[in-house]
């Protein structure tokens, strides 16, 4: 890590860290007792752990002169370890607090284990941990191979993943001591959310500049998909998380949106997270490593354009379908299923693009896991857009809203289509960026894919099971015109659902361990190959190695 | 040609980024912006009140907790949630929360009306050990709310943060925040009647968790479940729901 710094920038990066060290012990000072006193010293303890790594190597030989004209390499490795760790992290959450659903003195009579303090340490741990170091570090692969260019910056590189993970990690432990806005996917207290604004704006320019730098003339689709997850994300969680602290010293903050302008607000924020966070970035991945790993180009270039101006126009619009029949104005719930029903067309375009792409190497598809996880991804990506524009219709989510047919819908896109396009990206990336000839164990990939597979159907189908009952039941009428059913009928019929969600995800986090351990032995024990050697950006100087395509 | 300006679009960075602000701000606009600007987003309701101090603490524990996780409280314009939970939801009867907890889900049922319609008694119960009351619930425990004293120190600062964002609580509120939320919990120590005189005779006062002489984080939580669908009459009188407001004189 540190050696690939020039002394400059090893100073650079102790100065940076000195800043948050203060900060922390500022915080620290500041809030005492508060949560936000014991977040100050974990701040304190990120810039002291950091700052020792970088002491520890501060003398060591300068960095080769002739690192320029390579890739920068290093951040997405330490991305790629990250990412998997927040991923066995936030599903473990997932499957405990699933279990909690079925059997609740599994929380043992204390407060930071209860179901309502973990459930945001799952949510944060798979969409920011998991999804969010995938999307950083493979934003860092794409953009330089498909720019032909060096990330524009030696220490920003470590700043944003770094400090991304800074944030994550406030975030989660925040959560088991009760601190959060409640506010859903965006739980986070004041000062965390400012640190990310820190970091996400040096992201912004780090990625801009190093598009900038590019030896294409065009920027390939999954930079604008990239751009606009950075962007937009900005956008979203810069005007969902103004809030007011009660005092500089506390976590405890109070957002300035207030009652049914709130509610727009949050899931303005919150469906744009799914689509900005969980899909475009997402988008992005699809688009580089499924040609890459099909050795196929793109199946069209015109759905590309439709398909990415049709998810940054009309999934904005789409937030309200969260609010039908509330005590939101009926003219913009009305708007809100009227985008998410269009937005099956774009959203069309990106799976049937993908789709078409395999058209042709299908046999490919059979025999390599890998691809196959990219496959899965596109059809889950399919199935979970046609049904969320489905039960955006207003007589389909009254049945659905506030049943677990919600959760089932979420988790088919976020099991089925988000990690399966990280595993397949990953299973992509690692070989070729540890310069392996291949993965550790092509059978334990295969494993992989069929517990990945097997736990996302079993939890699925429980959900929607279990979701479509709890709906009816609650509307269920006798012949008198009474209610059917208590609510307490209904809760009790979850039961047998509940049981099987959470073996589902068992099954799942199992698979995420299993991809664990097989990349660390990619990493540990295969061997280097020659054959990867050839992959470094043009820098008009080693014209040997420009004509080297990306990948 | 669109073919062509795009192909013109895509060779600049900075274009693009701006491009793709000016299409994803479009929604945000159109739907954000009105609700400040319509008057009729949210009803009138003079008798609408804020929260006292003590239910504004036991909502900040509803929120730490990440109850909203599992309880909705907004009741949706269908027949059926009208007639299991009450008169749907207005937007006044939000419009001081910060945040709103409307939530998006029910493994435990709607709470938007739950005020009054059990007594502290059966609330305390019930969070204490929730399969006492309930055999077949799967909710948590919350034995340690009744062993955690109540923060009351920064209850100023929170009113005041409150009144800074547009709640209109009164300098005499602020001033007596920590007295009135002992108060509430208290009803026959002398701070009991300050609570009255400030919120309104409607105002629930009693030992909450059914010790007067300690405030814990029970008393501050059940308090604001008593609260709940209580601070305005609106949704009796606005709608065509036949249920009369439930007794607030408990």
């Amino acid at each position: 890590m540190v050696q690939q710094l020039t002394s400059g920038e090893r100073q650079n990066a102790l100065v940076i860290l000195l800043c948050i060290f203060v900060a922390g012990l500022a915080m620290a000072a500041a809030g005492g007792s508060d949560p936000l006193g014991m977040h100050g010293v974990i701040v304190m303890l990120f810039g002291a752990g950091l700052g020792a790594l970088v002491m520890r190597s501060y003398y060591d030989r300068q960095p080769d002169p002739d690192r320029l004209s390579h890739y920068y390499d290093d951040p997405i490795k330490v991305g790629i370890a990250l990412t998997l760790a927040w991923a066995v992290f936030g599903m473990f959450m997932g499957v405990w607090t699933a279990a909690q659903l079925a059997w609740p003195d599994l929380a043992f009579d204390a407060g930071w284990s209860t179901f309502g303090r973990l459930r945001p340490t799952h949510t944060t741990g798979v969409i920011f941990g998991f999804g969010g170091n995938a999307l950083i570090a493979t934003s860092f692969h794409v953009v330089q191979r498909t720019s032909r260019a060096r990330l524009a910056g030696q220490v920003s590189p470590w700043f944003v993943l770094l400090g991304f993970n800074l944030f994550c990690v406030l975030a989660v432990t925040g959560y088991f001591m009760g601190v959060t806005q409640s506010k859903e996917y965006a739980e986070a207290e004041w000062y965390a959310d400012l640190w990310l604004v820190v970091v996400w704006v040096t992201y912004f320019v780090l990625f801009l500049r190093t598009i900038a730098r590019r030896k294409e003339p065009h920027i390939y689709v999954a930079n604008w998909y990239y751009m606009a997850f950075i962007v937009v994300v900005a956008i979203l969680h810069i005007v969902n998380n103004l809030a007011l602290p009660i005092s500089l010293g506390q976590a405890k903050s109070y957002t300035i949106w207030a009652g049914v302008q709130d509610s727009m607000v949050q899931w303005w924020y919150g469906h744009n997270a799914v689509a900005f966070f969980l899909t475009a970035g997402f988008l992005a991945m699809l688009y580089y490593y499924l040609p890459v790993r099909a050795q196929r180009p793109i199946f069209s270039y015109r759905l590309s354009i439709l398909s990415f101006w049709g998810i940054t126009f009309f999934y904005m619009w789409a937030g309200s379908h969260h609010l039908h029949y509330t005590a939101l104005p009926h003219w913009v719930q009305n708007l809100g299923m009227t985008f998410s029903v269009m937005l099956l067309v774009p959203s069309w375009a990106s799976a049937g693009n993908a789709l078409l792409t395999l058209n042709g190497a299908w046999q490919k598809v059979r025999d390599d896991a890998t691809l196959r996880f990219i496959f899965v991804a596109a059809v889950f990506y399919g199935l979970s857009t046609f049904e969320g524009s489905f039960m955006a219709i207003r007589p389909v989510n009254a049945l659905s809203h506030y049943t677990d047919w919600t959760v089932g819908h979420v988790h088919a896109g976020a099991l089925g289509w988000v990690a399966f396009i990280t595993f397949g990206s990953i299973y992509t990336l690692v070989p070729s960026l540890w310069k392996r000839e291949r993965m550790y164990s092509p059978a334990l990939v295969e494993v992989h894919f069929w517990l990945a597979v097997a736990g996302t159907l079993i939890y699925v189908f429980s959900m929607w099971n279990s979701g479509i009952l709890q709906g009816l039941m609650w509307r269920t009428y006798t012949q008198e015109g009474t209610l059917a059913y208590s609510f307490l009928d209904s809760l009790v019929a979850m039961y047998p659902y509940y049981i099987a969600r959470a073996f589902g995800g068992l099954l799942f986090l199992l698979g995420a361990i299993v991809a664990a351990y097989n990349i660390w032995m990619t990493v540990r024990a295969v061997p280097v190959a020659a054959a990867r050697q050839a992959d470094v950006p043009d820098t008009g100087l080693a014209p040997g190695a420009a004509a080297t395509p990306a990948e | 040609m669109a073919e062509l300006f795009h192909r013109k679009l895509e060779r600049t960075a900075i274009g693009f980024v701006v491009a793709i602000i000016a299409a994803a701000s479009v929604g945000g606009i159109v739907e954000i912006a009105p609700l400040f600007t319509i008057h009729e987003t949210v009803e009138d309701a003079p008798d609408m009140r804020v929260y006292t101090p003590l239910e504004l603490a036991g909502r900040n524990i509803y929120i730490r907790e990440g109850c909203y996780a599992c309880h909705s409280q907004m009741i949706r314009t269908l027949r059926d949630e009208v007639e299991r939970y009450g008169p749907y939801s207005l937007a006044v009867e939000s419009k001081y929360d910060r945040p709103m907890l409307w939530g998006s889900k029910r493994t435990g049922p709607d709470l938007a009306r739950v005020g009054g319609k059990y007594s502290d008694f059966w609330h305390v119960a019930h969070l204490t050990n929730p399969r006492d009351v309930v055999p077949e619930s799967n909710m948590p425990a919350y034995r340690f709310l009744a062993r955690t004293a109540l923060e009351t120190d920064d209850l100023q600062r929170h009113l005041q943060a409150q009144r800074a964002l547009g709640v209109p609580y009164t300098d005499e509120m602020i001033a007596n925040a920590a007295a009135d939320a002992f108060g509430q919990a208290a009803p026959d120590s002398p701070f009991a009647a300050g609570v009255t005189e400030r919120y309104g005779e409607k105002t629930q006062v009693s030992a909450f968790d059914g010790v007067a002489t300690q405030l814990t984080e029970m008393d501050a939580l059940v308090a604001y479940l008593q609260v709940l669908g209580r601070l305005t009459d609106a949704p009796y009188s606005n709608t065509a729901a036949p249920e009369q407001a439930p007794d607030t004189t408990n």
